[in-house]
């Protein structure tokens, strides 16, 4: 470990010109480093509509399908007296028997009781096998040198010229305005397919644009990247695109811009480390920005949503303990038929009411008292505050609005209503408790807090 | 074409190693895992590659432990990702095995310096050269034999793959159709899958000299899906992949080294050769299986059996 990890260090240029390279200033690097930016900016986009069509390994089918078509295209190429490393012929070759592979897997799902895991694992190993084959032949061809052909199978970004940029450019824009021409079908098709059907549009033909889409990327990208780790290049980016947004074009952008970090920031560090795989570093630049994403993603990132747990679990605590009282105040005053008043209660008989531990109320009555909700507490008793009082009754009365509308519209038994209402009434916001109103006004007379529909019953004490 | 003793013991590396992958390959299909055996194969080369800086050679024992942990590994952080994350699973399965991937292919080529280690070789291997590995030799009847490390390698991970396949035939069977009914028979299924993924990872270290960490996919699926096109029993299933796999390994090396001649060159790829061999198999079952090929299905129309018929035995 220790020898290679100073093979590293001693080949590093250094930040100057490390920062020559990443601001494109590098005349050597610069065709390169833009080229794999856009690259990724493309394959972030296509990969999102890939990854949102559960697609994403058929990209890992077709890349590997490729490999033969490169080496056929060599032989043919040098058969007519070409250039044998002519790249669009080369990558025509790999277009031709990638959609020839993916057709393969499509054919063998639908014909075979095979799925599609062992049609897309058939295929691309396969595939490789032939395109293996046919390198090993290439390798002992009279009168042509194959050097170099093995370059799509790693990546090597370096080895990228100028008229190699125009290509890749060319095909990227295209993609990339294909991309957004259909992007009302494709998002049909992510969300909807069955919806997509109806309204005029093939499936079939919607899936064949997206996949001669990724087909184009996937071909494009094999000189920089190379055939194994491309479909990183299309997953990657978009599976961390989903962290930052819930909305699809979002998403889009955001992959968008993921995945042309990936590529700018992996092909810089490639330039500065040319012994290195420039598929590899790219790869691993898209992976940190995942780990990063899928930690730290403003969205659904893993704290994001732990924060946005803590805090229901919070809020679903203090609305608890609120329409206990409410309820205890209410049971007291029952006797007497009067409105519930604001009034002390027993914290016994609260603690009671819904098998709260005594730290656990504890808790909840100091979160409440934060809340400017309590206006006062002993070991005793405990009596809210206008405004807590105020909240319990709001929250009482969403909870038996809830209830009522489970039991009239979803055929929830009284005797259930209380744990199903309990689930989601949390989560109400001011448009749904004025829909129920306007629902249960045919119902009920008053909109005042309607009675609750089952017995409350104090949990903790055997009824 | 010409036939030399090292082209027997190709042959013979070939054949132990299509039927070592084969077999764990058959539950990968049923399970409806074979992209996990595509994830995991790749995934174990940052495994081997750290194995290969900290002993300096290809032969230890270490290097398997630290394949089935990488293996395990690979379904474990998979799993995270898709559940923690909530991605789709292929999608995690991609992330995972292509970084892991990304980052053997990294240290391989930082320790080429030190470690004979040749990138090229991590994808399709290299079982031409592994004859020249000689692991022990003696003399039968005046003709010196020299068996080559491979084969005893492969070999003994076949054996590993039939004793634990024999030893856990019911429970492996049932984990792979019907993880509820195992659960409730008292089996665990979790510890089921998690043993299949380490049998997975140690097949593919062992094969990962002759065939390299692409063409391991070709051994693992193809024979496995040929011999469910052609049975409905499992342990019939087994014993065909077994069948087309070693036929592979004959044909394949005998097509690399023959196949070109007919064109003029020289030859090609062994591994390469066996993977076509396998491709070629596999269209011809796919059109001509009694039950379940293209031609019988354009004649009787669709006699697709359930996979729950494999379960009546």
């Amino acid at each position: 470990m220790i020898p290679a990890l100073g093979n590293f260090i001693t080949e590093w240029a250094g930040w100057p010109e490390a920062l020559d390279v990443l601001l494109l200033q590098n005349y050597n690097t610069r065709l390169v480093v833009l080229s794999t930016t856009l690259l990724g900016i493309a394959s972030g986009i296509i990969g999102s509509f890939l990854l949102l069509r559960k697609r994403s390994l058929m990209g890992d089918a077709l890349s590997h399908a490729c490999l033969p078509g490169i080496g056929l295209a060599f032989i043919i190429l040098v058969a007519f007296g070409g250039e044998g490393k002519y790249l669009p012929g080369l990558l025509l070759g790999a277009l031709v028997t990638g959609l020839l592979g993916v057709g393969m897997v499509i054919a063998v799902r639908n014909t075979t009781r095979l799925k599609d895991d062992a049609a897309m694992g058939v295929v691309l190993s396969v595939f490789f096998g032939l395109g293996i084959a046919i390198m090993g032949l290439l390798q002992k061809m009279p009168g042509a040198s194959a050097a170099g052909l093995e370059h799509f199978i790693y990546g090597k970004a370096a080895s990228m010229v100028l008229s190699d940029f125009g290509f890749i450019l060319t095909i990227t824009v295209i993609v990339i305005a294909v991309s957004m021409l259909f992007l009302k079908e494709f998002v049909l098709l992510c969300f909807d397919d069955s919806f997509a059907a109806t309204s005029g549009w093939s499936v079939t033909l919607l899936d064949m644009i997206l996949l001669l889409l990724v087909a184009a990327i996937t071909v494009v990208g094999l000189q920089a990247v190379g055939l194994i780790l491309i479909i990183a290049f299309l997953i990657t980016p978009a599976a961390a695109a989903r962290f930052w947004t819930d909305d699809l074009r979002g998403m889009l952008v955001w992959a968008g811009i993921l995945g042309g970090l990936s590529g700018w920031i992996g092909a810089s560090v490639s330039a500065l480390l040319p012994n290195l795989p420039a598929g590899s570093l790219i790869v691993l630049v898209g992976s940190g920005l995942f780990l990063f994403s899928m930690i730290f993603g403003n969205a659904r990132g893993i704290l994001k949503r732990y924060w946005k747990h803590l805090k229901l679990k919070r809020k679903v605590g203090r609305q608890h303990l609120l329409r206990s009282v409410f309820e205890i105040i209410e049971a007291e005053l029952r006797g007497e038929s009067r409105e519930p008043v604001n009034m002390a209660v027993s914290v016994d008989r609260l603690q009671k009411h819904r098998t709260w531990t005594p730290k656990r109320l504890h808790h909840l009555i100091k979160a409440a008292s934060k809340e400017d909700h309590i206006e006062s507490f002993d070991a005793h008793t405990l009596r809210l505050s206008e405004a807590g009082f105020g909240e319990a009754a709001r929250t009482t009365r969403n909870h038996r609005l809830w209830e009522l509308y489970l039991i009239s519209y979803a055929d929830i038994a009284p005797s259930h209503v209380d744990r199903d209402a309990d689930s989601v009434e949390h989560i109400l916001n001011p448009d749904m408790v004025r829909e129920l109103e306007a629902r249960l006004l045919q119902k009920e007379s008053s909109l005042a807090i309607p009675r609750s529909p089952h017995q409350i019953e104090e949990k903790g004490v055997t009824p | 074409m010409s036939w030399y003793t090292i082209d027997t013991w190709i042959v013979i590396v070939g054949v132990l190693c299509a039927i070592s992958c084969a077999l764990p390959g058959c539950y990968l299909l049923l399970r409806q895992m074979s992209m996990m055996g595509d994830a995991i194969s790749h995934a174990v080369l940052p495994g081997l590659a750290i194995a290969f800086m900290v002993t300096g050679s290809r032969s230890s024992i270490g290097m398997f432990i630290g394949a089935a942990v990488v293996g395990v590994l690979t379904a474990v952080f998979t799993q995270w990702i898709s559940s923690w994350g909530k991605v789709d699973r292929g999608a995690s399965m991609g992330i995972v095995f292509t970084t892991l991937f990304a980052l053997g292919l990294l240290l391989i080529v930082q320790a080429a310096d030190h470690v004979d280690l040749d990138p090229g070789c991590v994808l399709y291997g290299a079982i031409e050269m592994t004859p020249l590995d000689v692991f022990t030799s003696f003399t039968v009847a005046g003709v010196a034999i020299d068996i080559p490390r491979a084969a005893i390698v492969l070999l003994g991970v076949l054996l590993l793959n039939l004793i634990i396949i024999l030893a856990f035939f019911k429970e492996l069977k049932i984990a792979a159709f019907d993880p509820e009914l195992a659960t409730s028979l008292g089996i665990n299924a979790q510890w089921m899958h998690y043993l299949l993924m380490t049998l997975v990872a140690i097949t593919t270290v062992a094969a990962f000299e002759a065939v390299g960490s692409i063409i391991v996919i070709a051994m693992l699926i193809v024979p496995a899906a040929i011999a469910y096109l052609l049975t409905d029993r499992l342990w019939v299933m087994l014993v065909i992949s077994a069948v087309f796999a070693a036929l592979s390994a004959v044909l394949g090396h005998v097509s690399a080294i023959g196949l070109p001649h007919l064109f003029g060159m020289e030859s090609t790829t062994t591994s390469g050769m066996m993977a076509v061999v396998l491709g070629v198999f596999f269209i011809i079952v796919w059109l001509v299986s009694p039950r379940q090929g293209l031609l019988r299905r354009q004649i009787f129309g669709k006699t697709v059996a359930s996979k729950e018929d494999l379960m009546h035995e």
